[in-house]
C-alpha cells in the first residue's frame, strides 16, 4: 500500500511556543487513521501543515505523493476537509455553502448531497447565522462527504453533533472506508476511534508517542479484572504481570498484562470464582496512561470529552455487574484503583 | 424571526433586575478597551490642542485673526466643510477648524464602543456565555452606554482642560468640550438603537455610520451659504457648531443634544427588552436551499459577500453627489457682505468659488472612498481571523485568486463610488445650470482623479495584510486617519510641505478648476499597484491564521 500521508520529523513553532516537535505520522491509502491527543497537542497544527495553510519549520510532509505547501491547489482537488470549529458566512445559507464548496472542489454529487441532507436532517435553506454549532458541523460534513474526494481530513468532525447524528456520521465514515477512501480522523471520542479506525497515532506535546494498529496497541495495556471468590486467593501478589492488586476479603481487583492472563485466571479458579468481570483494554485506558503517567503531563489526561464516553468494547463475563456500568466507571477505576 | 416577548419588569423576587451585572460588564468592557479608548481620547484631544497651539503661533495678533476670519467667511467651500466661523478669537478659530472633525471622531468612538459591546458580542455568542451568569437583560446595553457616555464626558473634560492650559477662556473651553462630547453622546445613543435593529454588527455599524454621514451631509448643505441654513439645525453635528464655543456660548443647544440622546437611549432600552437575544428587529430573509448557478468561484463568493455594502456605499455617494451638485449653484449667494464680495471678486468670481467648493468636497469624498477601499480590502483579514478563509483555502482555490477576488472589489468599488458621486454631482449641477454637457465630464473627471490616491491608502492596508497581518487592521485604519487629518487640517496649520506630501491626496491635481496633469496620477497608480503586489506576494508566503 502507498502512503496517503507521510510526515517525518515535522517541527513548527509559533513565536516561543513549540507546536510540533518532530512529529511522525504515516497514513496508508485506504485506511481510516485515528489521530488522538489532548487539546493543544498539535493535531490541528499538523492538519494545517498538511493542508498547506501553514508552512513547517523543519521536517518533511508528503500528502498524496505531493508537497502540501507547493502543490496545495492541485492536491486539494483530491481531498476534502472538515475543520474542528466550523465558521460559515452568516448571510449564506447551508445549501449555498455546500454547493459552493462542492463546486470549488470541482463538482458535487447532487444525489449524494440530497441523501446526506436527509440522513443528517439538515435544513439547507437556513442562513448560517441561524445554525447551531452542530448544524454548522453538519454543513461542512455534508460538503466533504458529498465530494467523493479520495482523502478526507476530519478534525473532530462530530463535536457538537447529538448521539443520533454521531451514529449517522459513523455509518457514513464506514461507507467511505468501504469505498476505498482514506480518512484522517482527529477525535477525542475514543469509542468513535475504536469503532472506525484501523490504525491510530497518539500525539502529545507535538510528538507521536504511540502509533500502530489498534489490535497491536492493545497488547501494550492490561485487562482489568474484578472477581468475587469463594476463598481469599493465594499467590496472586507474586505473579509477574499483575498490577494494582487489591484484595478485600473475597473480592479481588487487579490489572493484568495480557501475557499473564492465563496464570491469573488459573489462580482465581483455584479459589473458586463466584463472579468475574473482565474488561478488555480500551483505547481510553491507553490514552489515559499516556496522558496521566508521563512525568510533567496533565493529571488525568485532561480529556473530559473522552472520559465521559462509555468504553465501547467492554465485555462482561460475570452476571453480577452490568457491562455498561463497568465502562462508564472506567476512568475513575483506572485512575483511582478502588475496590468496588 | 423576531419573536416579541413581553418586556421583563424590573426587580425580580430574588433581588435581580434588568440591570443586574452592569457594573461587572462595565469593568469588563473597560478592561477589553484599555488600549482602544485611551488612543481615541488622546488623538481627539491632541487634534484640538495642537490646532489651538498652532493658531496661537500663526496668528498672534487680533488683527491677523480678524483678517483670517473675514477671508474664511467669504469662502463658502470652507464653511461647507468645517462650519460657520462665529468669531475671531483663537478658541473660536480652533473650534471652527477642527471642532466638527473631532465631533465626528467622538461620534465614531461612541458608535464603535456601543456596537462592540452589544451586537458584536451578541453575534459572536460571547454575550450568551456572559448572559448565562447572573445578569439582567439590559446589562450589556447599559454597560456599553455607561462606557460610551463616560468616555464622552472624559473627552469633554480633557478638551476643556487642554484648552484652558493653552490659555483659552474657561467658559468657551467647557463649551467646546461639551459640543464635542455631546456629539459622541448622541451617536452612541444612535448606535444603541441600531444595535437592536439588525442581527449583525456590520449591519448595526452601517446603520449608525449612515446616520452620521447623513448628519454630516445635511449640515454641509446647511452651512454652504446657499440659504438653507435651517438644515444645519436638523443635524446633531450642526448643534455642535451652534453651541458657539468662544463666540457667545448658547448653552441651551446642549440641552437639545442631551434630550435627543436620552430619548434614543430610552428607545434602545425598550427595543432591547422586546426582542430575543441574537435576533434583530428587522426581519432576516430565509436562505436558499441550493446555491444559485453563478456562485461557483472565489470571486462569486467575494461578490456575494461584498455587494450589499458596495451597493449602500454607492447609493450614499450618489446621493451626496446629487445634494452637492444641487446646492452648489446657490453657493455664496447668501453672502452679502462687502468683504465677501471683494474676496470672491479677488479670487476670480462666482464660478471660481463654486469650483473651489466642489474641489474641497470631492477631496473629502476621495478620503471617504479610501475608507471604503480599506474596509473592503480588510475583509480578507476578517475572513482569515474568523477562520472562514481556512475552509475555502482547503479547496483547490489558490490563495492568490481568493485574495485577488476581494481586492478586485475593493479596487473597482473605490472607483465606482467616486464615479457615482461625480456623475450625480455633474448631472445635478449641470441640470441646474443648464449645462450638463460641460459640467458632467468636469465633475466626473474631478471625482475620478481621486481614485489613485484612494487606492494607495487601500494598498497600504493590503501590503500590511500580506507582510504583517496582525498590524493590518490597526495600522491600516491609522494610515487612513492620518491622511484624513492631513487633508483636513494641513492647509490652515501651514504644515511643512514634506508633511503634506505624506498624504497621497496632496499629489492629486485640484479639480475642478486646477490644471490637470496625468503624471502624479500615474505615479499614484504605480505606488498602489506595488503595495498591492507586495501584499499578495507576502500573503502567498506566510502562514494563515
Amino acid at each position: 500500500m502507498t502512503a496517503a500521508i507521510e510526515v517525518t520529523g515535522l517541527r513548527k513553532s509559533f513565536g516561543r511556543t513549540c507546536a510540533l516537535d518532530g512529529l511522525d505520522l504515516s497514513v496508508a491509502s485506504g485506511e481510516v487513521h485515528g489521530f488522538l491527543g489532548p487539546n493543544g497537542s498539535g493535531k490541528t497544527t499538523t492538519i494545517r501543515v498538511l493542508l498547506g495553510l501553514i508552512r513547517a519549520d523543519a521536517g518533511t510532509a508528503r500528502l498524496l505523493g505531493g508537497d502540501p505547501w507547493r502543490e496545495a491547489t492541485t492536491l486539494h482537488r483530491r481531498l476534502a476537509y472538515v475543520p474542528g470549529d466550523v465558521t460559515l458566512w452568516p448571510n449564506l445559507s447551508g445549501g449555498d455553502v455546500i454547493d459552493l464548496l462542492g463546486r470549488l472542489r470541482g463538482g458535487l454529487d447532487q444525489k449524494r448531497k440530497a441523501v446526506l441532507l436527509e440522513r443528517f436532517e439538515l435544513d439547507p435553506a437556513k442562513k448560517s447565522r441561524a445554525y447551531s454549532k452542530g448544524n454548522r458541523q453538519k454543513v461542512a460534513l455534508i460538503a466533504a462527504l458529498a465530494s467523493g474526494a479520495e482523502l478526507l481530513i476530519l478534525d473532530e468532525p462530530t463535536s457538537g453533533l447529538d448521539p443520533l447524528m454521531e451514529a449517522v456520521f459513523r455509518e457514513c465514515a464506514e461507507e467511505e472506508r468501504r469505498a476505498g477512501r482514506t480518512i484522517l480522523l482527529s477525535s477525542h471520542i475514543l469509542s468513535e476511534v475504536e469503532a472506525l479506525c484501523d490504525r491510530v497515532t497518539i500525539i502529545r506535546a507535538g510528538r507521536a508517542v504511540e502509533s500502530g494498529a489498534l489490535a497491536d496497541l492493545r497488547h501494550l495495556t492490561r485487562t482489568s479484572i474484578h472477581a468475587e471468590l469463594a476463598r481469599p486467593p493465594s499467590g496472586l501478589a507474586g505473579l509477574p504481570g499483575v498490577h494494582d492488586l487489591d484484595i478485600v476479603g473475597h473480592r479481588v481487583h487487579c490489572q493484568v498484562d495480557n501475557t499473564s492472563l492465563d496464570d491469573v485466571l488459573r489462580r482465581l479458579t483455584e479459589a473458586g470464582v463466584r463472579s468475574l468481570v473482565s474488561q478488555p483494554p480500551t483505547l481510553e485506558e491507553l490514552f489515559l496512561r499516556h496522558y496521566s503517567d508521563v512525568p510533567g503531563g496533565p493529571a488525568g489526561g485532561a480529556e473530559s470529552d473522552g472520559g465521559a464516553e462509555p468504553g465501547g468494547g467492554a465485555q462482561s463475563a460475570g452476571p453480577t455487574e452490568p457491562a455498561g456500568g463497568a465502562g462508564s466507571a472506567g476512568p475513575a477505576e483506572s485512575a483511582g484503583r478502588t475496590a468496588p | 424571526m423576531t419573536a416579541v416577548a413581553a418586556p421583563p419588569r424590573a426587580a425580580g423576587r430574588n433581588g435581580t433586575s434588568a440591570l443586574t451585572g452592569t457594573t461587572e460588564l462595565t469593568r469588563l468592557a473597560l478592561r477589553r478597551d484599555r488600549y482602544f479608548l485611551p488612543a481615541w481620547l488622546y488623538v481627539l484631544t491632541a487634534a484640538i490642542a495642537s490646532t489651538a497651539y498652532s493658531f496661537r503661533g500663526l496668528y498672534p495678533t487680533a488683527a491677523s485673526r480678524a483678517e483670517l476670519a473675514a477671508s474664511l467667511r467669504g469662502n463658502p467651500s470652507l464653511t461647507a466643510l468645517a462650519g460657520p466661523v462665529y468669531g475671531d478669537s483663537i478658541g473660536a478659530l480652533t473650534m471652527w477648524k477642527v471642532g466638527l472633525t473631532v465631533a465626528v471622531g467622538a461620534a465614531l468612538m461612541g458608535i464603535f464602543t456601543v456596537i462592540r459591546h452589544t451586537r458584536a458580542d451578541e453575534e459572536a455568542g460571547r454575550l450568551e456565555l456572559v448572559g448565562s451568569t447572573v445578569l439582567g437583560r439590559q446589562a450589556a446595553l447599559a454597560a456599553s452606554l455607561v462606557v460610551a457616555f463616560g468616555m464622552c464626558l472624559v473627552l469633554a473634560l480633557l478638551i476643556a482642560a487642554a484648552s484652558i492650559l493653552l490659555g483659552l477662556p474657561a467658559g468657551g473651553a467647557l463649551a467646546m468640550g461639551a459640543a464635542i462630547g455631546l456629539a459622541g453622546w448622541v451617536f452612541a445613543a444612535v448606535a444603541a438603537v441600531s444595535a437592536q435593529l439588525t442581527g449583525s454588527a456590520r449591519g448595526a455599524r452601517g446603520v449608525a455610520g449612515g446616520a452620521l454621514a447623513l448628519a454630516y451631509l445635511v449640515r454641509t448643505v446647511g452651512d454652504s451659504g446657499s440659504g438653507l441654513s435651517w438644515l444645519s439645525w436638523a443635524s446633531p453635528l450642526g448643534w455642535a457648531e451652534r453651541l458657539r464655543p468662544f463666540a457667545g456660548e448658547r448653552w441651551w443647544v446642549a440641552g437639545l443634544s442631551l434630550a435627543v440622546g436620552a430619548v434614543l437611549t430610552g428607545a434602545a432600552g425598550l427595543l432591547s427588552a422586546r426582542r430575543d437575544v441574537g435576533a434583530g428587529l428587522l426581519p432576516s430573509r430565509p436562505g436558499r436551499a441550493q446555491a444559485p448557478g453563478w456562485l461557483r468561484s472565489p470571486f462569486a463568493l467575494a461578490w456575494q459577500l461584498q455587494r450589499g455594502s458596495l451597493l449602500w456605499w454607492t447609493f450614499g455617494f450618489a446621493v451626496t453627489g446629487a445634494v452637492l451638485g444641487t446646492s452648489a449653484k446657490g453657493i455664496g449667494a447668501a453672502l452679502n457682505t462687502q468683504q465677501a464680495r471683494e474676496f470672491i471678486t479677488r479670487l476670480g468670481g462666482q464660478s471660481v468659488i463654486i469650483d473651489a467648493y466642489f474641489a474641497a468636497l470631492i477631496l473629502m469624498l476621495g478620503a471617504t472612498a479610501a475608507a471604503y477601499g480599506v474596509a473592503s480590502a480588510l475583509r480578507l483579514r476578517g475572513e482569515e481571523t474568523e477562520q472562514r478563509a481556512e475552509i475555502l483555502l482547503a479547496t483547490p482555490t489558490a490563495r492568490i485568486s481568493w485574495a485577488a477576488s476581494h481586492l478586485l472589489i475593493a479596487v473597482v468599488g473605490t472607483a465606482v463610488l467616486l464615479g457615482a458621486a461625480g456623475l450625480s454631482a455633474g448631472l445635478a449641477y449641470g441640470l441646474r445650470t443648464g449645462d450638463v454637457g460641460t459640467q458632467l465630464p468636469r465633475l466626473l473627471g474631478a471625482a475620478l482623479a481621486q481614485v489613485p490616491a484612494a487606492w494607495v491608502i487601500a494598498g497600504v492596508a493590503v501590503a500590511l495584510f500580506g507582510l504583517a497581518p496582525r498590524l493590518a487592521v490597526p495600522v491600516g485604519w491609522t494610515a487612513l486617519g492620518v491622511v484624513a487629518l492631513l487633508t483636513l487640517l494641513g492647509p490652515t496649520l501651514r504644515l511643512p510641505q514634506w508633511v503634506m506630501d505624506i498624504s497621497p491626496f496632496t499629489h492629486v491635481p485640484k479639480l475642478p478648476g486646477g490644471a490637470f496633469t496625468v503624471t502624479p496620477l500615474a505615479w499614484l497608480t504605480v505606488v498602489a499597484a506595488v503595495l498591492i503586489a507586495a501584499g499578495l506576494v507576502g500573503f502567498r508566503r506566510r502562514d494563515l491564521g
